[in-house]
């Protein structure tokens, strides 16, 4: 019989974790679909050779998403530390952690959706604006139609990128599963802890990409 | 010049295009004139055939119409309003009247027929579900796919998916139906099913449909009027069943042949007939 003292000492807090985990990213998820999706759609939009096509708002958006997206997620994290106290109260716990989190899931989803948008075929655009449809009529009712399924999955791409870097989080107290295998299973050598709770992290991703393909197999009907 | 066979003065004109251009910048900086200085008149009722070799300038005329081209000079006219002086929110509206058909039919992939067919009806407003349902059903009764109501265009052939789209552009109640090689992209059989439904919509609606096409055969079976389209300019323009015009573009030239032929090989049937 292995001893699983360490491993039974551990559940309170595992519980704890798992569902500070999935409040980062639920936050960090809601901020990228509610400001990264309008993000990326402008992005589209204003794009070379689109409809509303502004060449310098282009640009300035452009280099922001890229800049962005090229920090690494700890010096992010750590850089945004003055910021994430005015937005959140406080610099530690999960949903400190959490702004950060979303300041670099909002660029990350903004060009996913971009990239998703580019692929809805250009004539169903131009039979929408043949009929007179507005540009807000064309993104609600052709492209976010045409895209869905496609996004849905760059949705799930997003969510799992991002179980990962909340794991990053625990460094500056955010918690969650990720941190939990850190202080226990990597500082206080707890083998058998690290191994749940990398366990219950494959489970989640499992889960997340296989619920994320059904869905977006469900809504297309191409 | 061109020939233009001259235009009872009685009669309603549906489309009228005065001096129009279109000039397009290429990626290398050339400049392409793909419109010059074109006018033209479309008869209400009418349906008009555009054609030319590719890169005449035949597709990017039409969109000038509906202004999915933006013309450097010149004035469109859709009856009595002038297109080309329509703001964007005007022209938005405007466009409810002018019904479009693509060579890729262009329907909405994860919209069902019913969707499709009922977008243009959403997005201008004001309609109860209930008329949008009746329209709907309408529209597809007159194309025949009543039956395809709940599919989605993926479970469609090619000549069904045209005719959606063709249902999807009477929704409106359009005076002109803009057919962009409707039937290039489909075989034989199913480009007679597409044309014959489009000049049923002619005959019975009386909607005027000006159609670009590079099939003579197309003209032939549809079109009462053509225009041949050479280097950006209006070559020549006859009506297709008076023998007595002198074609001067190769294509008109061999029009003229073909609808000769056509009337010799008729004469040799119905001798056939009255002699059996």
């Amino acid at each position: 019989m292995p001893d699983l003292s360490n491993v039974i000492a551990i559940l309170p807090e595992l519980w704890t974790a798992t569902g500070q985990t999935l409040a980062m990213l639920a936050i960090g998820l809601s901020a990228a679909v509610l400001i990264g999706g309008p993000l990326g759609v402008l992005l589209f939009l204003l794009g070379p050779g689109q409809s509303l096509e502004r060449p310098a708002l282009f640009g300035v958006l452009n280099w922001f998403v890229n800049t962005v997206r090229s920090f690494p997620f700890i010096i992010l994290l750590v850089a945004l530390v003055p910021f994430t106290r005015v937005i959140a109260g406080t610099s530690i716990g999960p949903v400190a952690a959490a702004v950060p989190l979303s300041f670099a899931a909002i660029p990350y989803f903004a060009r996913l959706v971009e990239q998703n948008l580019r692929d809805v075929p250009r004539g169903v655009i131009e039979a929408a604006h043949a009929m007179g449809a507005s540009e807000l009529q064309i993104v609600l009712r052709v492209l976010l139609v045409e895209a869905r399924s496609g996004l849905v999955l760059a949705l799930t791409v997003l969510a799992i990128s991002f179980l990962s870097y909340s794991a990053v989080a625990g460094v500056v107290g955010g918690g969650g599963i990720g941190d939990l295998a850190i202080r226990y299973g990597y500082y206080r050598f707890q083998t058998d802890v690290m191994v749940l709770t990398v366990a219950l992290l494959i489970v989640l991703v499992q889960i997340i990409q296989f619920t994320g393909n059904r869905l977006a197999r469900r809504l297309d009907k191409r | 010049m061109s020939t233009v066979t001259p235009i009872d003065p009685a009669t309603r004109i549906a489309i009228r295009l005065d001096g129009v251009s279109k000039r397009f910048v290429l990626p290398n900086k050339q400049t392409l004139d793909a419109v010059r200085n074109v006018s033209l008149q479309v008869r209400a009722g009418d349906v008009f055939g555009l054609i030319g070799t590719s890169g005449a300038g035949k597709s990017t005329l039409l969109r000038l119409i509906n202004r999915l081209e933006q013309p450097d000079g010149g004035r469109v006219f859709v009856g009595e309003r002038e297109i080309t002086a329509l703001g964007k929110a005007e022209l938005r509206l405007a466009r409810q009247s002018m019904g479009m058909v693509f060579q890729q039919f262009n329907l909405l992939q994860n919209a069902s027929v019913f969707d499709n067919v009922a977008f243009p009806l959403r997005i201008h407003g004001k309609r109860s579900p209930g008329d949008i349902f009746r329209r709907v059903r309408e529209c597809l009764q007159i194309v025949g796919l009543l039956d395809k109501v709940d599919s989605y265009p993926a479970q469609l052939s090619g000549g069904q998916k045209q005719r959606v789209a063709i249902a999807r552009a009477l929704a409106t109640n359009p005076e002109v139906l803009l057919c962009d090689e409707p039937t290039s992209a489909l075989d034989s059989e199913t480009t007679r099913s597409v044309l014959d439904t489009l000049r049923d919509i002619n005959l019975r609606l009386g909607v005027t449909i000006v159609i670009v096409t590079h099939e003579l055969a197309v003209v032939r079976a549809l079109c009462k009027h053509v225009a041949v389209m050479e280097h950006g300019e209006v070559a020549e323009q006859f009506a297709v069943a008076e023998p007595s015009s002198v074609p001067r573009t190769a294509l008109g030239r061999e029009l003229t042949r073909q609808m000769a032929q056509a009337d010799a090989r008729e004469e040799l049937d119905r001798l056939e007939a009255a002699y059996a």
